[in-house]
C-alpha cells in the first residue's frame, strides 16, 4: 500500500523512465522534491535536464511547456500550489486550450498541482478551480480521489495528446493508501463507488471519500458515483445511475455557482427529466473565498452533516 | 534620523524579533495554525523603509514585513491573532498571518500571488497623483518574486507612467529552496530595475540606518514626480522558508557570514558607541518590549476562536 503523493510520484517515475519525451517542470522540484515532495528523488534518478527547477514564472513555465511540447516533448508542469496557477491563466486557457481547434496543432502536457481546502490554507492555497477551467473548450480536467486512479490517471493524462489540468486534493496526499498497479487507467471513466437504489451522490475528489462514509448511514439506498474525470465526462455511467435511482444530489467541495454540479443539474434536467422523482439537489460550497480559521473553514466546507441531512430529505421527497 | 527616532527604531526592531520569538513559542506549543514565516536577520528592512514614510504615504508589507506593521500601529496581538486564527485578529479568522491590512493605517494587505502588490502599489501613487494627493506606495518584493510577470509589467508601468512608487527588493539569497544563480542569470537584482529605465541603489538590508537613509532619498525621488525607485537591501534569510522547513540546502558557512552581520547587534552597537546611548536607555526599551508581548501573547491565548457558522464563513463578499 502507497499513499495517493507516492503513487503520483510512482507515476511520474514510470513515464520519465518509459518514455524519454516526459520532462518535469516546477519550482524546487529538483534536490528538494517539491513543496509536498511529490518529486523526491527523481532528479537524482533522471537529471537535472528532466526534472528541471524553474524561476517563479507561471505564465513562462505554461508557455515554455507548449512550445517544449510542440516539437515532442511531453512536459509536466508542477504548480507549487494549484491556486498559482492562476499567474499562468493566460498561457493555459488561450495558448494551449485552442490551438488544437485553431490550426490542427494539440500540445501534450499536464499541469498538476495541490488543490483543494480542509488543511487551514486560507484563500491562496485551498482553492478548488475545477470550473474556471472547465469552462475553456480544450482542457481536459482530471480529479483523481484515490492512490491507484491518482497513479493510472496521471499516466493516461502524461501521454493524453491534448492538454490536462490534473488536480491533487492536498488533503488526501498522505491521508489515503491504495494498491497501485502498473497501468494507465483511461480518462474518461467514473468508477461507481457504492451500489445503492434510491438515490445517487455523483461527486469527485476529496468530497468522494465523505460522500462514501454518508452513504453507508443509509444501507443500501445511496448510490456513490466517482466522477474521476471531470472533462471528459463518463456521462453514460452518471445518467444510468440516475435511470435507476431517479433521484439525484450533486455533491462537491468547489463553490455551489457554476460549479459542476450546475452543469450536472443541467444536463439530467434537459435529458433525464421524466426519470426523476425529485429535485436534482447540489450540495457545495458558499460563494466566499475559502477562510482560515478551522471552525470557519469547517463551516464553509460542505460536509458530512450537510450531506447526510440532504440525502435524508432527499429519499423523503 | 534623530536621537528619539534612533531609539524609536531601536524598539521596533527588538520588538519584531521578540514577537516572532513568542510566535515561535506558540508554533512550538501547536497554537499556530499553518506555517510560521520569519524575518529573522532582515528586521531592519522592514523597520528602517516603514519609519521612512510619511504619514500619507501607505504600504503593502508581504509576509516577513512585520516590522512594517509594528511602525505602522499595529501591535503584536494582531499577528499573534492572525497566526493563531483567533476570532479577534484583524480579518477575524478570515485570513492568515500577515494577510490583512487597513486602508485607514495605509495598510494593503498582500495576497500571497508573488509579485502582485506591485502593480496595485502603482496604481496607488498614481491614482493618488491624479487627484492631487501626497502620497507614495511602497511595496517589498523577494529575489524569487522579481521573476514574476507582475514583477517586469509593474515596474516597467510604473516607469512609463512616472508613478510615485518605491520597490524594496529584499535580496535574501534563497527563495524557498532556489538560489538566486538559479533564478535568474544576474547577480544583482537593481540590474532588473536598470531595464526599465528606473534609478536603483544597492543597500546593506542589515543596516537600519542605510536602510532608512536610501528609503527618504527613493521617497524623495518619487514624491518629486520622478517616478519610481527600486532598493536592492541585501540580506539573508537566516530561517527555512518557513518553520517548517530545516533548510537543510543552505550552506553553513553563509549563514555563518551572515550571523555576524545581525541587523540588531549591528544596530545596538552604533547606538552605544557613536551615538552616545547608554546600556540603561537600551534596557528600558526592551522592557517595554517584554511588557507588550507579554501583555498581548496573554490577550491571544485568552481570545476564542470564530464560532464557525455558514452565515459567518459566507458573509462579507460584497458591501451589500
Ligand atoms: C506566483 C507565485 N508562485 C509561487 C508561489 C509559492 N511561493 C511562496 S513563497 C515562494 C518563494 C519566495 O521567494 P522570494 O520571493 O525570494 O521571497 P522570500 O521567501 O525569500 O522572502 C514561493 C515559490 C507564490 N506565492 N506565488
Ligand atoms: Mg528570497
Amino acid at each position: 500500500m502507497i499513499t495517493m503523493l507516492e503513487a503520483i510520484r510512482q507515476a511520474l517515475r514510470d513515464e520519465l523512465a518509459g518514455d524519454d519525451k516526459v520532462v518535469l517542470l516546477g519550482q524546487d522540484i529538483g534536490d528538494f522534491g517539491g513543496a509536498f515532495k511529490v518529486t523526491q528523488g527523481l532528479v537524482e534518478e533522471f537529471g537535472e535536464q528532466r526534472v528541471a527547477d524553474t524561476p517563479i514564472s507561471e505564465s513562462a513555465m505554461i508557455g515554455a511547456a507548449i512550445g517544449a511540447a510542440m516539437v515532442g516533448l511531453k512536459p509536466v508542469v508542477e504548480m507549487q500550489f494549484i491556486d498559482f496557477l492562476a499567474c499562468g491563466y493566460n498561457q493555459l486557457v488561450n495558448f494551449a486550450g485552442k490551438m488544437r481547434y485553431r490550426w490542427g496543432q494539440g500540445a501534450s502536457l499536464v499541469v498538476r498541482g495541490p488543490c483543494g481546502a480542509g488543511v487551514s490554507g486560507s484563500a491562496f492555497h485551498s482553492q478548488s478551480p475545477e470550473s474556471t477551467y472547465l469552462c475553456v473548450p480544450g482542457i481536459k480536467v482530471v480529479y483523481p480521489s484515490t492512490a491507484e486512479d491518482a497513479y493510472g490517471l496521471l499516466r493516461s493524462a502524461i501521454q493524453d495528446p491534448d492538454p490536462v489540468l490534473f488536480l491533487e486534493h492536498k488533503f488526501l496526499y498522505r491521508r489515503i493508501k491504495g494498491e497501485v498497479g502498473h497501468q494507465p487507467i483511461p480518462l474518461g471513466k467514473a468508477a461507481l463507488r457504492r451500489r445503492g437504489e434510491k438515490l445517487s451522490v455523483i461527486t469527485y475528489g476529496a468530497s468522494s471519500h465523505t460522500a462514501q462514509e454518508v452513504a453507508e448511514q443509509f444501507g443500501d439506498q445511496v448510490e456513490v458515483i466517482d466522477l474521476r474525470c471531470l472533462q471528459p465526462l463518463d456521462e453514460a455511467c452518471l445518467f444510468e445511475s440516475v435511470k435507476r435511482t431517479n433521484k439525484v444530489l450533486l455533491y462537491h467541495e468547489a463553490q455551489k455557482t457554476l460549479g459542476m454540479g450546475a452543469e450536472l443539474s443541467a444536463r439530467i434536467s434537459e435529458q433525464l427529466f421524466e426519470y426523476l422523482d425529485g429535485p436534482v439537489v447540489r450540495v457545495a460550497a458558499p460563494d466566499s473565498p475559502v477562510p482560515f480559521s478551522p471552525n470557519l473553514e469547517k463551516a464553509w466546507l460542505p460536509g458530512a452533516e450537510q450531506l447526510a441531512e440532504a440525502c435524508r430529505r432527499l429519499l423523503a421527497y | 534620523m534623530t536621537g528619539e527616532q534612533l531609539l524609536q527604531a531601536y524598539y521596533f526592531l527588538k520588538l519584531n524579533r521578540a514577537l516572532e520569538e513568542q510566535l515561535l513559542k506558540f508554533y512550538m506549543q501547536n497554537k499556530v495554525v499553518g506555517g510560521l514565516y520569519r524575518s529573522l536577520g532582515q528586521e531592519a528592512i522592514s523597520v528602517g523603509t516603514a519609519m521612512a514614510l510619511e504619514p500619507q504615504d501607505w504600504v503593502a508589507p508581504l509576509i516577513r514585513n512585520v516590522g512594517a506593521f509594528l511602525v505602522r500601529g499595529y501591535r503584536p496581538r494582531d499577528l499573534f491573532t492572525q497566526y493563531m486564527a483567533k476570532a479577534t485578529s484583524p480579518t477575524a479568522g478570515r485570513d492568515c498571518n500577515t494577510h490583512f491590512g487597513d486602508i485607514q493605517r495605509g495598510v494593503v494587505a498582500p495576497i500571497s500571488m508573488l509579485g502582485a502588490m506591485i502593480p496595485v502599489m502603482v496604481g496607488v501613487g498614481w491614482g493618488s497623483r491624479l487627484q492631487g494627493l501626497d502620497r507614495v506606495g511602497l511595496t517589498y518584493i523577494g529575489d524569487g518574486g522579481t521573476s514574476t510577470g507582475d514583477f517586469h509589467e509593474g515596474l516597467n508601468l510604473a516607469s512609463v507612467w512616472k508613478a510615485p512608487m518605491v520597490l524594496v527588493a529584499e535580496h535574501n539569497q534563497f527563495a524557498y529552496s532556489t538560489p538566486t544563480s538559479k533564478q535568474m542569470a544576474i547577480t544583482d537584482l537593481v540590474d532588473r530595475a536598470k531595464a526599465y529605465a528606473i534609478p536603483a541603489e544597492i543597500v546593506d538590508g542589515n543596516d537600519l540606518m542605510a536602510v532608512y537613509a536610501a528609503t527618504r532619498r527613493a521617497l524623495e525621488h518619487a514624491r518629486s514626480g520622478r517616478g519610481p525607485y527600486f532598493l536592492e537591501c541585501k540580506t539573508m534569510r537566516m530561517r527555512g522558508h518557513a518553520e517548517h522547513d530545516d533548510a537543510r540546502y543552505v550552506p553553513a558557512e553563509l549563514l555563518e557570514e551572515w550571523r555576524a552581520k545581525d541587523p540588531i547587534d549591528r544596530f545596538s552597537q552604533r547606538l552605544l558607541e557613536e551615538f552616545g546611548f547608554s546600556q540603561e536607555q537600551l534596557s528600558e526599551q526592551d522592557q517595554r518590549v517584554a511588557k507588550l508581548i507579554e501583555e498581548d501573547a496573554e490577550f491571544a491565548e485568552r481570545s476564542p476562536y470564530p464560532e464557525g457558522s455558514r452565515s459567518q464563513a459566507q458573509e462579507g463578499v460584497f458591501a451589500s
